[in-house]
């Protein structure tokens, strides 16, 4: 009516005409399509897809383009998007130790069966802007070499090679049978299980979890942990249907996955040997993973009888705060009008005000 | 109920992309079931599934899974925010609904079967089989003096709330009154503390005795909880330090009421002032209840009178 909170339906309408010709930017040049991004910006991609709860590179392409590059917002809009889908099967674990590996390295053994590969990374890159690709007439189509024997069709995992001398905690075996907890079905639900705790940090931002990684490392609650194996590439997906019996192949898809190996004394009930931290998302998101494996083995410190004092041991903490959808809206939620409790405040701080000056006056003329 | 035939917008079919109301059956089925929970165990905080829906946390996605679980395709929907229904996100919520439920909206609020509100309880007394869905950003009223949440569902066990006692003692000793003018906690049926949603403390005993169903839905946190029709609400406070509600000096300078909550609207930058009723639609009714006794009696309707520098958009 008087301001600008109240501009209504129009205004609305126009801001959206507004972000639409801001998205498609200088009408010179060539408009982005959701093929470029899905094949040329593709850790984007991958970091939207996992975050979004989606295993689906175009639609999360989609979601860039609509979000004009805000990670974000696009996650956003994949979950929203999300909510509509039916939940036709739940799958069958999978197993990773038959990816179809693209990277694989190991900071725990030199040399470890089925060998290290380094795969796509930037890790060895120096970090010099490459004005190359700022040219006109684009890069050509750059090829790599391809290697003369193919890796192996099975990897062992690293840890399952400690796991025959009983030096690491055994894996907990998969549950058949037993429903997995669903945070996008179920609301959160304390002591979180393993199964709640990592589903929550695969869909975390990747932000958070980095930086709740950071603080374990910098004396935060730490356990000092080895990169046991980090490895990338195509696993397939099975379900089996009930009037089936048995279980089909439904697709590949591509996940990150980081075993983490971190020291442990050893209690009254359990013998010193090394534990376990977990990692595992959509895509390429190596760091994402590592990360979600270091705050999944601060979190076991109960399980440990490990004193919790710091926040990434806290699970109330952590679990609440991670979603960046979650996070994003409350914050952002600040802009609503809140007019009518701000004015409930400004009474009362007035009447405050008015209590305080006459006690003063008071005491002043005592 | 000429007043409601006038501003209820035409019925439209909705958007066939998306299921009645957007969430699909089952959702709301289990949103509905929550519901029944709530309403059995009237203040209680039940969990639920909530959904990630199109709208950001924090800006009514509760209030909005609550409403798409119980409205139909006959019902008639009212959306406010602080009070006023042509605030941005109220607009927006209306046009959600429009969009994927194809209902009837209105700005009457007896004329509407639900209604959606952020920040207030209208003025208007509401009427049984009317139900208002409140959007709450926080649904523990303990949650500032507990962070969490298995020691906070404890303490409801329990009802063990002598923490929030003590809170609004020390605002007694402090400052010689109890200093919490919004989202005030109220006990609700002598059994469960509940937070009220960020309603100023003028809106508390609206909720007492109410012929309408008020459903709380808190999408962020995952809960929802109800104050039933008829139902016992009590804002604490001590027997020497009674509840009271906000009053002010001034009317409200377009309708002139004095018992309704106002807003202060800033004219200048030279400290001028007015106010004016949060409820937007009460405001108006009363304007035009107003325009027409002054018609009868005077022939001309009278202008709303409005300090130096104010301007008016309708």
């Amino acid at each position: 009516m008087y301001v600008a909170v109240k501009g209504g339906e129009r205004a609305i309408l126009n801001s959206h005409a507004l972000i639409a010709e801001e998205r498609r930017g200088d009408p010179e040049l060539p408009e982005i399509t959701v093929g470029q991004i899905h094949e040329q910006l593709g850790l984007s991609v991958d970091r939207v897809m996992a975050e979004g709860s989606i295993c689906d590179r175009e639609l999360s392409a989609l979601a860039i383009k609509q979000a004009q590059g805000d990670l974000v917002e696009a996650v956003f809009l994949l979950r929203a998007y999300r909510t509509t889908l039916p939940r036709l099967a739940v799958s069958k674990p999978i197993d990773t130790a038959k990816m179809l590996v693209r990277r694989r390295v190991s900071a725990a053994y030199k040399d470890i069966p089925g060998g290290q590969v380094l795969g796509p990374t930037y890790d060895y890159t120096h970090r010099l802007l490459d004005f190359a690709l700022m040219a006109e007439e684009g890069v050509g189509e750059p090829k790599a070499p391809v290697a003369e024997e193919p890796l192996l069709p099975d990897m062992p995992h690293v840890a399952d090679i400690l796991d025959f001398e009983g030096l690491i905690e055994p894996e907990i075996p998969d549950s058949d049978g037993e429903e997995v907890y669903d945070l996008t079905r179920e609301p959160m639900s304390f002591p979180a299980g393993r199964d709640q705790r990592l589903q929550n940090l695969a869909r975390g931002d990747e932000g958070y979890v980095l930086a709740l990684a950071y603080s374990t490392q910098r004396g935060y609650g730490g356990n000092h942990p080895f990169a046991g194996e980090i490895r990338m590439g195509e696993v397939s997906v099975e379900i089996e249907p009930e009037e089936l019996g048995f279980a089909i192949d439904i697709g590949d898809i591509v996940v990150s996955e980081c075993h983490m190996i971190n020291q442990f004394k050893g209690s009254a009930e359990r013998p010193p040997q090394f534990t376990r931290g977990y990692g595992l998302a959509f895509g390429h998101n190596e760091r994402k993973v590592m990360a979600m494996a270091l705050v999944d083995r601060a979190l076991r410190a109960r399980e440990f009888d490990e004193a919790v004092r710091y926040p990434a041991q806290d699970e109330e903490f952590v679990l609440y705060h991670s979603d960046s959808v979650e996070a994003a809206g409350f914050v952002s939620h600040l802009k609503l009008p809140h007019y009518v409790d701000f004015q409930a405040e400004l009474q009362l701080i007035r009447e405050m005000r008015r209590e305080y000056e006459e006690r003063n006056r008071k005491e002043a003329a005592e | 109920m000429s007043a409601v035939e006038m501003d209820a917008e035409a019925p439209a079919d909705w958007d066939r992309a998306y299921n009645f109301a957007y969430l699909d059956e089952q959702t709301k089925r289990m949103v509905r079931r929550t519901i029944l929970k709530a309403v059995a165990v009237p203040g209680y905080q039940v969990p639920f599934g909530g959904r990630e829906m199109p709208l950001a946390y924090g800006w009514g996605t509760g209030g909005i899974q609550v409403t798409a679980s119980v409205i139909g395709p006959e019902d008639t929907l009212k959306v406010i925010d602080q009070g006023a229904d042509d605030t941005t996100n109220a607009v927006s919520i209306r046009r959600f609904f429009a969009r994927v439920a194809g209902v009837n909206t209105t700005e009457a609020t007896e004329g509407a079967d639900i209604i959606q509100t952020r920040h207030r309880i209208p003025e208007a007394p509401l009427r049984e089989g009317q139900i208002l869905v409140y959007q709450v950003p926080q649904p523990e009223p303990l949650r500032r003096l507990e962070p969490r949440e298995t020691e906070t569902r404890m303490m409801h066990g329990y009802a063990e709330y002598g923490l929030m006692h003590v809170r609004l003692y020390e605002d007694i000793a402090r400052f010689g009154h109890i200093a919490t003018t919004y989202g005030y906690p109220v006990m609700v049926n002598g059994r469960y503390l509940m937070s009220p949603s960020p309603i100023p403390k003028f809106d508390n005993p609206k909720m007492a005795d109410n012929p309408a169903l008020q459903l709380f839905g808190a999408g962020r946190e995952k809960r929802i909880y109800a104050v039933p029709p008829y139902t016992e609400v009590r804002s604490l406070d001590f027997e020497d330090h009674p509840f009271t509600i906000q009053t002010w000096p001034d009317a409200c300078a377009l309708c002139g009421s004095t018992e309704s909550y106002l807003d202060e609207v800033v004219l200048d930058d030279r400290g001028g002032k007015m106010f004016v009723c949060s409820d937007t639609h009460f405001c108006t009714e009363r304007r035009a209840e107003k325009e027409a006794q002054n018609e009868e009696t005077l022939g001309a309707p009278e202008k709303p009178q409005l300090a130096e520098g104010g301007q008016r958009e309708r």
